[in-house]
């Protein structure tokens, strides 16, 4: 996993409640083996009409959030299915970071195990941020992991908390799995003491 | 004196590893369910990296999502859907994972074979790539959906990386009205507390009406409690549950399954212990139930009218709700037992089980489906098919002109050839009626599996209690 450096972006709004899953990729575009590739069917039903041609009202297609990659979103972010291909759409298509009052949980883990940064505030401290990612052109933000700090554009300041082994994860682009096989001698005592307890799940 | 502790904290407790100093938990999972969507992705990881699956035994995988519901015998014709098959095939080979093919009469929607099989029994984690395992909480197993990453992590360790969640207790008392089922009971909670009133939370379900519903009926709340957001649903283990559970292929057999259930008898919350929310409803106040929107928690009664947004105070609610509105193509105040539907599906992990087959089949019996419907019965597993025609259901379904097909996941999601088209309705015992969700455009409407049966005889969302005798 790549480390999450200090990110100066555009942010796009999209206030509406409960972005689901589906909405984020839609299942038909799921029928891949790859992680890679899925960032073209990124919101594909809510940024394309039926015809293939992009739908007006859809920030995103706005020239200026072409580039985009903080996503300013409305409550419950992410709620649905556990598909990682929702985190893999979104880095795909170069969103590193997004911001809202609340995320599904799954969606949450998943995230983070691909290095993308949701950073849950209080619903003032959304607001504002919404507001500022409206702001088109001028809509740059700088989130700074470190300092668990997000600059507006107008240059004031907003904390943000974040548990300490999502951080130390996402700073230090480190792989999960290699962590937990380290534990392989816990593993194994675990193990060791369940199969005396439980022995009929290991026969 | 110890801490009075939930059933959720109990298990949680069996399966912790180790502890960070942040609250971080490294738990062990007791089983592993995998299907060809969420896993071709992990097994590359696992490939790329030299590993090796921990724990074959505990795994178990099997093809569900995207497979065709018509005959199976000639294969796949979708290339990529038959490449996701083809690839778990492989998969499971190389990595020495227990398969249950396509064509072998076990297969089924993975949440509908795992307590068939008897692989789910009570005190265990089970996870699975897929957001309705929170199913099998149903026995009392803390069962949960996690991503293809996770997949990965428990493939190569048999754990995961994880917090405790919070406990809500949900208790459902008094006696469920007739025509009312597991289905509006859970469609009941989740409109009641959101489709984020869950979040952070392992809900366990009490109550007379819970304890009296059949596993099946439990299954079903269970299997909705991530429409309520919440991690994971769980019910206590009860004789119900031994009784399900005894003499299942995987169930622990002879003196192994006493010992079991002595362990077992030893789950359920001790008296005080302490939930973080608690949320009560009267069984007599739950009718059956229809969604109006594109939320699973845009709840009303089948005798309700379509909401209108202007009675929404909030701005933002009141602009989603006619998002909904619009996209569902309904008109504020229109009675919701007039609408008409194009298609009814009975099927998903939620309401494929043999007691779904029965209900929808009861309603069925000796009508006709109305002639603009295209009614499709799909079942969770080839063992509630072939139950399901050993009971006569096919005859009866055949009989009143629905489609009797192959076990799946099917229209619940439509990733393969069972989807609306643009603008149509359906009347679902699935599980979400998000946009598009099944298929680009299609409306639906979440009931329980007699509320659909109705449908499709009536042509329109209909109230089943006019259809029972």
């Amino acid at each position: 996993m790549d480390k999450f450096a200090k990110l100066s972006g555009i942010a796009a709004p999209l206030p509406a409640i409960n972005i689901d899953t589906d909405k984020i990729i839609p299942a038909r575009f799921l029928k891949t083996i790859k992680r890679t590739g899925l960032g073209k069917n990124l919101f594909n039903d809510w940024k394309l009409n039926a015809d293939g041609t992009e739908r007006a009202d859809f920030a995103l297609n706005e020239p200026a959030y072409k580039k985009a990659e903080i996503l300013v979103v409305g409550e419950n972010f992410g709620c649905g299915s556990s598909r990682e291909h929702a985190p893999w759409a979104l880095t795909d298509a170069g969103i590193k970071c997004v911001i809202g009052t609340s995320f599904a949980d799954i969606f949450f883990n998943n995230s983070f195990k691909n290095g993308l940064l949701l950073i849950k505030l209080a619903p003032t401290d959304v607001e504002k941020l919404m507001e500022d990612a409206k702001g088109g052109h001028n809509a740059r933000i700088t989130v700074d992991l470190e300092q668990q700090e997000i600059v507006r554009p107008n240059g004031a300041v907003i904390r943000f908390d974040i548990e300490p082994f999502r951080k130390k994860c996402l700073t230090e682009g480190l792989d999960d799995i290699a962590l937990s096989l380290k534990q392989a001698p816990a593993i194994d005592a675990f193990e060791g003491r369940d199969r005396l307890s439980r022995p009929w799940l290991y026969s | 004196m110890a801490k009075p502790r939930t059933l959720f904290d109990k298990i949680w407790d069996n399966h912790v590893i180790e502890t960070q100093a942040d609250g971080t938990c490294l738990i062990y999972i007791d089983r592993h369910l995998v299907h060809e969507v969420t896993s071709p992705q992990a097994f590359e990881g696992l490939r790329l990296a030299g590993r090796k699956v921990r724990r074959p035994d505990a795994t178990l995988a099997v093809a569900d999502h995207n497979i065709p519901t018509t005959d199976r015998a000639g294969g796949i014709s979708d290339e990529e859907s038959r490449i996701q098959v083809e690839t778990l095939e492989k998969n499971c080979t190389d990595f020495q994972v227990p398969y249950l093919p396509v064509l072998d009469v076990r297969q089924g929607i993975v949440h509908i074979i795992g307590p068939e099989q008897g692989l789910t029994q009570p005190g265990m984690t089970i996870v699975c790539g897929d957001s309705h395992t929170s199913t099998h909480g149903a026995v009392g197993a803390l069962a949960f959906g996690i991503g293809t990453s996770e997949v990965e992590h428990v493939l190569a360790t048999q754990t995961l990386i994880q917090r405790p969640a919070k406990n809500m207790r949900v208790t459902v008392s008094g006696t469920l009205a007739k025509g009312v089922g597991a289905k509006d009971v859970i469609l009941a909670i989740i409109g009641k507390i959101g489709t984020a009133g869950g979040t952070g939370h392992v809900i366990e379900y009490a109550g007379d009406v819970v304890r009296n519903l059949s596993m099946e009926g439990r299954m079903t709340v269970c299997n909705m409690s991530i429409e309520a957001g919440a991690r994971a649903g769980l019910v206590a283990p009860d004789e119900a549950t031994f009784e399900y559970l005894k003499g299942r292929p995987m169930a622990p057999k002879g003196a192994a399954w006493e010992q079991a259930i002595a362990f077992w008898k030893t789950l359920p919350s001790d008296p005080g212990a302490r939930y973080d929310t608690e949320l009560t409803l009267a069984a007599g106040d739950i009718a059956p139930l229809v969604t109006w929107g594109t939320s699973p928690q845009d709840v009303l009664p089948i005798t309700a009218n379509v909401p209108n947004p202007a009675d929404e105070a909030d701005p933002g609610k009141r602009q989603s709700m006619q998002r909904s509105i619009d996209y569902m193509g309904l008109t504020p105040g229109m009675a919701l037992n007039q609408v008409k539907v194009d298609t009814v599906f009975i099927g998903s992990c939620t309401n494929g089980r043999i007691e779904d087959m029965r209900q929808a089949a009861a309603v069925a019996k000796g009508r006709r489906v109305a002639a603009h419907v295209r009614a499709l019965v799909v079942p969770g597993s080839g063992l509630v098919k072939v139950q399901a025609e050993e009971e006569g259901l096919d005859r009866v379904f055949l009989e009143a002109g629905f489609e009797w097909r192959e076990p799946g996941c099917s229209m619940c999601l439509a990733m393969n050839e069972d989807k609306l088209k643009p603008g149509e309705r359906s009347a679902s015992t699935s599980n979400r009626n998000f946009e598009g969700r099944q298929g680009p455009g299609g409306r639906t409407h979440l009931v329980s599996p007699a509320m659909a049966a109705a449908a499709a005889i009536r042509g329109t969302l209909a109230d089943v209690r006019e259809l029972l005798s």
